[in-house]
């Protein structure tokens, strides 16, 4: 059975090593700092007993006074998983830091945000348009999109 | 002067592959940079059926979402169902009784085998043997459709499952139908075996091609069948095991080697270990209830779920975002055909133009997931 | 032989991109209205003289018992397309056993499956490459009308804003018994089609003009 891993716990791990990147945390899931989110999730990945190789997923949501950036981690060998968020409070052209360089599998993922939610991911090699074609005006998913 | 003093000067050159061709599973589009017939560089581009069904789930409600899934991955519509509908258990807290589980798990595993009927289907056909496997499969795959037509009347998108159970309960010829058609697949998938396993022009043209490894696996997030056949020990219905998976007695079929014979070989092996769930399940299903009342127009309260099944593609989830309103705030799919595409530039590089369609087709995507 | 490095490319991947797009927003733009259905003259009534309507006949047949689909496949529908090609609904008994890849050797396309804006100039150049005569069968609700997609942002809705259409089938998806029926009914229209031109009309036609 895959364990999810206690949100408070880990925030408490990752205090220790990059003190004040922590927002908050819960037992769900944990909120980290934008500027240190490379290190937190190179953190993730390395350490021995946490050990996330996986990523499951990147996704984007729309609270209208801020993006936030979902990530979910599973590891394979100890066989639990976390979900930690991120988020970006500027509305015209964001940009967020990209963890390709991690989780190669974050390649179509962060594209897709980027065509549906307008968040551009710095250091992703292809930061292009993904699923609509270009030129097409807007960013869809976004709360206030207009069709 | 000899052919080996001639230096001939050539040039790598791009070539569009699709959205509309024969073997591109639907409408993928590939530009490959080609030296001569090797094949240097892909790049995917795809977008060409984005419905926006992300946007769509907006507007609709919880249960009006569901015709919706079904149209994600069009060839196993009941995994979707059950991936999305457990996402909304998780999120409502709905508990969802003893009979519709099992008839969830028979549905979901009639499923994996109609979806790899026609996958090891198409891998035969872009190796060549050119729709006579194809149809083999098929015959079986009509009886498969047969039973899900007896439950819910339709063929391909079922909308069968709803929040807190099923829709309707199963007429009662159901299970003796499915009791008849168990050891028939049984006999077939023997027989078949028999004569293209051990095919040469098969092993040639699947053995030892487009590798993946199991490092870059795990790095891009690969998952089901591609990624048991890198030998990734992985399977959600053990590892997480969601509805009651955990009752059931079953193996999960590993690979090695990493290459298309192996993801073929999983996928036969995994239809064998689905008949043996089916067995189980149809003898040990209880009477009782198939949904628990919930009100048509839920509104789960506030908060965030993932719920992730393991599909016959691999770990499909459902994250959901509810603000306590009759839609979700926010509905993402972890589609895994656009997951395991990641891989798919690695594997083809170095091969050349046929070995990458056969690779291609070895991935088994499909378009609906892959653009949502 | 040596391989010259890969240098800077005639057309690169943003230009390819920033043009189909221009061409994607250019049909966007031109195609609000529907483009008619081509049966007009199924409610002419002509009168033609003996000899025609037999070489009419003849001619008809000929076409309507060998139709070829051509290969677009996008969406859901194409698993019925397939299943009614398959052994249980056999099309070949009608004539269509061959899917053709090329639409230059196909003369009939079943479209099976949504339409979005980006597939669109494609489907109107496939459709183009398509001698005559030729016809459409828009197949399941997304053919007809964008069906369940069809307040999406990126979703055509109905194939006949690009391709004009001769049959409509719905459902969602159609099962391969009304896919057949809708075939059959085509071949009722194609039956009828007037093919050798009217040879003493055709010259009045000429004189006058």
């Amino acid at each position: 059975m895959t364990v999810a891993l206690s949100g408070k716990k880990v925030a408490a791990q990752i205090e220790e090593k990059f003190p004040g990147s922590v927002v908050e945390s819960s037992e769900g899931s944990l909120v980290i700092k934008g500027e240190s989110l490379l290190a937190v999730a190179a953190f993730l990945r390395d350490t021995p007993e946490l050990g996330f190789d996986y990523l499951n997923y990147i996704t984007a949501v729309d609270y209208y006074s801020h993006f936030e950036i979902v990530y979910q981690l599973t590891s394979l060998g100890h066989n639990h998983t976390m979900m930690f968020k991120t988020r970006c409070y500027r509305r015209e052209s964001p940009v967020m830091p990209s963890v390709v360089g991690l989780w190669q599998g974050a390649d179509f993922q962060e594209r897709e945000i980027y065509d549906l939610m307008g968040i551009k991911f710095e250091g992703h090699p292809n930061m292009k348009r993904i699923f609509l074609w270009e030129g097409f005006e807007g960013y869809p998913l976004r709360k206030d999109y207009l069709s | 002067m000899t052919t080996t003093e001639m230096a001939l000067k050539t040039e790598p050159f791009v070539l569009n592959i699709g959205p509309v061709h024969p073997s591109t599973h639907g409408v993928y589009r590939m530009r490959v940079t080609l030296d001569g017939e090797v094949v240097l560089d892909m790049e995917p581009v795809f977008g060409y059926l984005h419905r926006g069904v992300e946007k769509l789930a907006e507007e609709r409600s919880y249960t009006g979402f569901i015709p919706l899934t079904d149209r994600l991955d069009y060839i196993a519509s009941m995994s979707n169902n059950l991936a999305y509908c457990l996402a909304v258990e998780r999120l409502a807290g709905v508990k969802v009784p003893e009979r519709a589980e099992y008839i969830r798990v028979i549905m979901a595993e009639l499923q994996r085998l109609a979806n790899h009927c026609i996958v090891v289907g198409a891998f035969f056909n872009d190796c060549g043997a050119y729709f006579t496997p194809f149809m083999y499969l098929f015959r079986e795959r009509e009886k498969i459709l047969d039973l899900f037509d007896m439950v819910c009347g339709q063929r391909l998108t079922y909308n069968y499952m709803r929040i807190g159970g099923l829709s309707q309960d199963i007429p009662d010829e159901f299970l003796p139908a499915l009791k008849k058609f168990l050891p028939q697949m049984k006999r077939f998938v023997d027989e078949y075996e028999c004569f293209i396993k051990q095919n040469e022009i098969l092993l040639a043209r699947a053995k030892g091609v487009g590798i993946l490894s199991r490092e870059t696996a795990i790095n891009c997030g690969i998952s089901g069948p591609v990624a048991r056949a890198s030998g990734i020990k992985w399977d959600l219905r053990k590892a997480d095991p969601y509805s009651i998976y955990d009752r059931f007695e079953f193996d999960i079929p590993f690979g090695e080697a990493g290459d298309c014979y192996d993801r073929y070989r999983v996928r036969m092996e995994e239809i064998k270990q689905s008949l043996r769930i089916l067995e189980q399940a149809a003898r040990q299903i209880p009477p009782g209830p198939v949904k628990t009342e919930v009100p048509h127009l839920i509104r789960p309260p506030a908060g965030e779920a993932y719920a992730h099944i393991e599909s016959p593609k691999g770990e499909l989830g459902f994250y959901l975002v509810s603000d306590n309103s009759i839609a979700p705030y926010r509905c993402h799919v972890r589609p895994p055909s656009l997951i395991n595409l990641t891989a798919l530039r690695e594997m083809v590089r170095g091969w050349k133009v046929a070995d990458l369609i056969i690779i291609f087709g070895s991935i088994d995507i499909t378009m609906g997931e892959v653009d949502r | 032989m040596e391989v010259a490095s890969p240098k800077k490319y005639a057309y690169p991947s943003e230009e390819i991109d920033r043009t189909e797009g221009q061409v994607i927003a250019s049909l966007k733009a031109g195609s609000r209205e529907a483009l008619p259905d081509p049966d007009a003259w199924l409610e002419e009534g002509l009168r033609r003289n003996i000899l025609l309507t037999t070489v009419d006949a003849i001619l008809d047949w000929g076409r309507r018992s060998s139709l070829w689909p051509v290969i677009c496949f996008p969406a859901c529908c194409a698993f019925e397309l397939i299943a009614a090609e398959g052994p249980r609904f056999d099309l070949s008994r009608f004539g269509m056993e061959i899917l053709r890849a090329s639409p230059r050797q196909a003369d009939l396309m079943i479209t099976a499956g949504t339409l979005t804006w980006k597939m669109a100039p494609n489907v109107r150049r496939i459709y183009n490459q398509m001698a005559e005569p030729k016809w459409v069968i828009a197949m399941g609700a997304c053919g007809i009308s964008g069906g369940i997609f069809a307040s999406s942002y990126s979703v055509v809705p109905g194939y006949n804003k690009i391709v004009p259409v001769d049959v409509y089938v719905p459902g969602c998806p159609p099962r391969p018994e009304a896919l057949i029926y809708g075939i059959q009914m085509l071949q009722k229209k194609i039956a009828r089609t007037p093919v050798v031109p009217d040879l003493p009309k055709f010259l009045k036609k000429g004189k006058e003009a």
